[in-house]
């Protein structure tokens, strides 16, 4: 099958803390590239792989993009569609999304995640550091247990299980902010929020935990969220909108216990 | 205060202010509403009412006053939110795309904009007298007060007015669906049985009050309400 893309290609990095649009966009902008020797069963990052050894033999510089595992469970690649992160197909990662999902001769736009606290590396690439920052603050259980425990010594109840299993899929691979309109990352933040707080080994540090977060979240510069729930359409493990719900709660009751 | 500042300056502070301050001017809207729909009883109901309200005096002053402090936190929270918000995308998709999000949560901004400017002319308009003086002119009603019937009949009775104050009611209706059921999300209330549930009242409620609100403003060129002499 043949493809028409229109791909964004940055050499210099973005600048974190550039003012304008344009410092920050540096030399970046959409390039057109045809693709005919396309098979509807590559996935979208083999299609990209062809396309630089196209862009190679001909001396250009290939397109940079992140990727690992190539299973959907790494959470490093990850690209916007056609204003979709990860593509088109729900609960789907870029590395599994396939050429079969587009028609011969689509027009296909990719652009790297786009949020001020994800600045551009090269092309597709954007620097996710802000996330680890984040996780760095709180985002684990820091009280000494001891020992190795016998399994389901400390009971569960399956429900509260699942709620953080829920959450604790997230792969970090920044979905949530791209699709945000606003950028915002309360559906990753919400994840580790709520990852904790439904377990008792997570419930020591609830309070200090949710202040935490959220103070470190807000120092990156990410948006705020309006409640439009973009976040969860593309996740690809489709984390639910109720983790926000959960931080949001748990962000309330720790400044109200604050003293 | 310095607390309640501190809480404000968050993300989610923020958010919550601009889900409290936006339940109180929807319980204001209801009130507003139903003490509105008296103007389908006729002149002596509408006019006995604004007259008690009347005579609240400085209760009164302490509720407008009140409602002026919501109205203008709501308002100042959702200009910092929203710069905000745009900081952090500096460089928009060249190809948009929305999957799952309402139009009306897409509009809040603009929707919310345009009830400010309807807020003022409605002020303007039948508060302090200034666009439609002739309405005003104060009438002394049977039970004592202004004849507030006298007022609204005649300026309904303008199709213009009337259809302007009904098309801004599609404004709220998309700003109330919203907003009510975006309260609950941002206070923390999330259920799998309970979150479909107030999503439809959301809808619902901005439905009645809304569709109440374009009645009344429709109501004289209709026919519900005769206009007083």
């Amino acid at each position: 099958m043949k493809v028409t893309l229109h791909i964004w290609r940055q050499s210099q990095p973005s600048d974190r803390h550039a003012q304008s649009a344009r410092d920050f966009q540096r030399d970046g902008r959409m390039v057109r590239y045809e693709l005919d020797d396309v098979s509807p069963d590559m996935s979208f990052l083999e299609m990209l792989d062809v396309l630089n050894e196209h862009l190679i033999k001909k001396g250009e510089e290939p397109v940079a993009f992140d990727h690992d595992c190539r299973e959907g469970i790494c959470g490093a690649c990850g690209v916007v569609i056609n204003g979709v992160a990860h593509g088109p197909e729900k609960g789907t990662t870029t590395c599994q999304l396939h050429m079969r999902s587009f028609r011969d001769g689509a027009e296909i736009y990719v652009e790297p995640w786009r949020a001020k606290a994800f600045p551009v590396v090269r092309d597709l690439i954007v620097d996710r550091s802000a996330f680890d920052r984040v996780v760095q603050n709180g985002a684990y259980v820091s009280v000494n247990t001891g020992a190795p425990q016998d399994a389901n010594a400390t009971p569960v109840p399956k429900a509260d299980a699942d709620k953080a299993f829920d959450a604790a899929t997230c792969i970090g691979c920044g979905a949530c902010v791209a699709a945000c309109k606003n950028a915002s990352a309360m559906l990753f933040v919400g994840a580790k929020v709520s990852h904790f707080v439904h377990l008792p080994q997570g419930r020591v540090e609830r309070e200090e935990r949710a202040r935490n977060l959220v103070t470190a979240m807000d120092e990156e510069g990410f948006g705020n969220c309006t409640n439009q729930y973009e976040c969860e359409a593309v996740c690809p493990k489709e984390i639910p909108v109720r983790v926000i719900a959960d931080m949001n709660r748990e962000f309330l009751r720790a400044k109200v216990r604050e003293e | 205060m310095s607390w309640l500042s501190s809480f404000w300056r968050t993300s989610i502070g923020g958010k919550m202010t601009m889900a409290v301050t936006g339940l109180l001017l929807f319980g204001f809207v209801v009130a507003h509403l139903l003490g509105n729909l008296q103007l389908l009883q006729g002149p002596d109901a509408i006019n006995e009412y604004a007259k008690m309200l009347h005579d609240l005096g400085p209760l009164l002053w302490v509720a407008r006053i009140g409602l002026l402090v919501v109205f203008v936190v709501h308002v100042v929270t959702a200009v910092r939110l929203s710069q905000a918000n745009k900081q952090a995308r500096p460089v928009p998709y060249a190809s948009e795309a929305t999957v799952q999000a309402t139009m009306a949560s897409r509009s809040m901004v603009l929707s919310g904009l345009s009830l400010l400017v309807f807020v003022i002319y409605h002020l303007l308009h039948f508060t302090l007298g200034v666009t439609n003086p002739g309405h005003f002119a104060m009438k002394t009603s049977g039970a004592g007060g202004f004849d507030v019937y006298a007022m609204v009949s005649n300026s309904f009775a303008n199709p213009a007015i009337a259809l302007a104050y009904a098309a801004f009611q599609l404004v709220l209706f998309l700003h109330l669906s919203h907003g009510i059921q975006s309260f609950a999300q941002t206070v923390g209330i999330h259920h799998k049985r309970y979150t479909p549930m107030i999503k439809t009242l959301s809808f619902l409620l901005a439905l009645v009050v809304a569709g109440g609100n374009a009645l009344l403003a429709l109501s004289v060129q209709v026919g519900l309400v005769e206009v007083a002499r």
